[in-house]
Parts: C-alpha cells; structure tokens; sequence
C-alpha cells in the first residue's frame, strides 16, 4: 500500500512533491530497520550496506535539532481536535500532558508511532496524563487517519499558521514543512518536564514518557 | 532530564518466559512480536533458520507484542499460545499461529489448538475468561520499558538488536555478541 502510494507521488513534477517522497522515503528506511508492524505487506530485506546508508542519509538531511528545553513553560495554544471542537494546553492544566508532534499522518512510522500510544492509553491514565498528537495536517486528514487506525486520543491540525505551535516549541523542519518527530511531557503547573527528538525515520518508542511520568509522579499518586 | 531511550531488555529472561534451547547457551535471542504482523510472519522463518545453524549455541525466548487495534486478532491469539503454554504446548501452538498468520480468528484459532492436541473445553473456558490477557500483557509493558516501538524487535543477550533482521544480519549481530 506504502509502496504503491510512493510510485503514484514519483510521478509527480514538482519540486514540492519530490520533497515530500524524501521525507517518506526517510520514514520508511527507518521503519523497515527497527518498527515493522503496519498494515502494508512486508517490504524486502535491505542489506546491511543498504540501511547503513540510508541511515547516513537521514543523518544527514534530517539530524534532530534540540526542542524547547525541559524547565520552561510550555507555550500555550490552541488548536481544532474536530471542525467544530478545539483543544486549548490551558484546558488541560492541572493534569500532566503529553504532546506527540509527528511529521505526518499516514507515514508509516508515524502510524507505528500513534498505534503504540493508543495501546498505552490506559498506562497513560494511571498517572492522569492525557495525550495529544500534532502535525501540520488538516483536520479532516486527521479524522480520516484517526478513524482508519482507530485512535483514541485527539490529534490536532497545526495548520494555520501552518506549524505555528511547532515553532513555539521549536519542533518545526522549516526546510520541510512539517514538525519534528517531538515529545514533551508537561506537568500539571505546565512546565516542561521531559522532551525528546528522534531523528525523523525513527519511532522513539514510549519508555522515555513513561519514565518521565513516573519520575514526576509520587508512588502513592499511581492508582495501580 | 536525560532524553536516552533505554534499549536494554526489561526483565532480562526468568524462568516465566517461553523458552527453546539451553538456558545457558551464549546467545539468548529475544523476540517480541505479534501473531498477525506480517513481518513477524517472515522473522518467524527466520529463527528457525538461525535455531537450524546454531543448535545448542541459542536460547530463544518469545514474549507478546499485540498492537491490537491495528491487529484485531494478535490479542486472542496470543492468549491461545499461553493458554497452550499451560498445558505445554507453547511452541506447538507458536509455530501453527504463524505459520497461520492471516487466519486468526476464533474459529480458526479453535481448530489450531485441536490440530496440536490441546483440550479443548479447558482451553474455551480460559479464553472466555480472558485469562491470559494479564500476562500478554504484562509482555506487552515489558516490551515498551526495553525500547520496543514496533514488531518484530529482537534482543541479543539482553540489548536490543536495532538492524535488519533478515538471517545475515542477525547472524553478523550473534557473532559480534559471541
């Protein structure tokens, strides 16, 4: 299915489209290395050679800048979750969240990334933190992917200005025009208490938000 | 706060896993993977390949990594290996759910366990009470605190293998290992 979508898009001319197959192309080297599990059929094995160098491309063209630090105050903001219903950080004060920004809806790691959020919602719950994703797509993009992977968290359409939160909390490619694949823990005063950046090809898994909720969570707060 | 992103095996191997080959062998291969993943399904060649080449040398161990929203029968079938674990046929039970990775549904999960001789009536009532759906997972956790973010990912003596994992890179993983 991933496969097929690329060969439609490298028929296209333009330069912006090109773009948007390397980026993909990035997410699926990364992808077939270490996070497999989408619904499209298996791709060949690369050889060792192959992900070496593919994995130097994506050094280089896609190496991960520091976000916004740990220690400050998460910028608020407030975005569309559906066409008639919006999502504001300060809403959501008073409890720890998590901000998920991703590069794309569909992409193959993105979609292993948010699959694997949505099997640890109730980890999520124990420490009361909710979660949100964000990337630069529509919102109706959005409903479609969320529908189609069965997700069960908000994901939110930093559309317009396109990728304005994103550069609040520096996690923006301005070369690419899309977000990093970023991950803040907030806690309940909306400070930022953990973040991380993976390189764009790589699903940063989800120990590090748990051991940052753990690590701002008394024991005795847990409902076990 | 650090970023690091642990990628060590979280609990290291105990006698609680599912394992095939010598505790003590060199090399213990860890996988976590999921019985409708397609990439699972050829890892599960795989293995056998490397179980073939290094005999005595390997100890394999399984654990449970259903995403199960995106897979909507990796959880049942799951929990039919474990239920099938308790009456020892675990490996039995593995190797028929992947070498049946496309139909898994109930229906087909029931005959599988009657292909490979389990009771039955014992195994429906289990299943019916969702009791092996604490310990998938517990696997499943286990997997998300040692830095798995999608299936299959494997472990060489405790340290997450982050390469291909067709049969030379594996094996070039196992000798550096060694």
């Amino acid at each position: 299915m991933t496969t097929l979508a690329l060969h439609v898009r490298r028929d296209g001319k333009n330069a912006e489209e090109l773009k948007v197959i390397s980026i993909l192309r990035e997410s699926l080297s990364g992808a077939s290395a270490h996070s497999a599990n989408v619904l499209t059929s298996p791709e060949p094995f690369r050889t060792a050679e192959e992900r070496v160098k593919n994995d130097g491309d994506t050094q280089a063209s896609a190496c991960p800048r520091a976000a916004l630090e740990v220690g400050t105050q998460a910028p608020d903001f407030t975005l569309q979750a559906t066409p008639d219903q919006t999502v504001s950080l300060k809403d959501l004060r008073g409890a720890p969240v998590i901000l998920a920004f991703y590069p794309a809806d569909w992409s193959p790691v993105c979609g292993d990334q948010m699959a694997l959020y949505n099997e640890l919602l109730s980890e999520f719950e124990r420490f009361n933190a909710s979660l949100v994703g964000i990337s630069v797509d529509g919102i109706w993009c959005h409903l479609a992917f969320s529908k189609d992977r069965k997700l069960h968290f908000p994901l939110l359409a930093d559309f317009e200005p396109k990728g304005a939160v994103a550069r609040n909390y520096e996690a923006y490619r301005q070369q690419d025009g899309i977000c990093e694949r970023a991950l803040f823990v907030i806690d309940a005063e909306g400070t930022i208490r953990w973040s991380h950046v993976s390189p764009i090809g790589i699903n940063p898994g989800a120990n590090g938000i748990l051991a940052a909720l753990e690590a701002m969570t008394s024991k005795q707060e847990i409902t076990a | 706060m650090s970023s690091t992103i642990t990628a060590m095996l979280t609990p290291p191997v105990t006698r609680r896993d599912h394992s095939q080959g010598p505790p003590v062998a060199p090399i213990t291969l860890v996988e976590y993977g999921d019985y409708e993943c397609p990439y699972c399904h050829q890892a599960y060649f795989i293995v056998k390949e490397l179980q073939e080449q290094l005999g005595d040398q390997l100890c394999f161990v399984f654990r449970n990594f259903p995403l199960t929203t995106v897979h909507p029968h990796a959880q049942h079938a799951a929990e039919a290996a474990e239920a099938a674990g308790r009456q020892h046929k675990f490996w039995e039970m593995h190797d028929t759910l992947y070498e049946h990775h496309e139909a898994l549904s109930d229906k087909y999960l029931k005959a599988y366990a009657t292909q490979v001789g389990l009771d039955l009536a014992r195994l429906n009532q289990e299943m019916a009470a969702h009791g092996y759906a604490v310990r998938v997972r517990e696997d499943f956790l286990s997997g998300v605190r040692s830095g798995v973010n999608g299936t299959p990912t494997f472990f060489i003596n405790d340290v997450r293998h982050d390469g291909s994992y067709d049969l030379v890179s594996l094996l070039t993983a196992i000798e550096d290992a060694l």
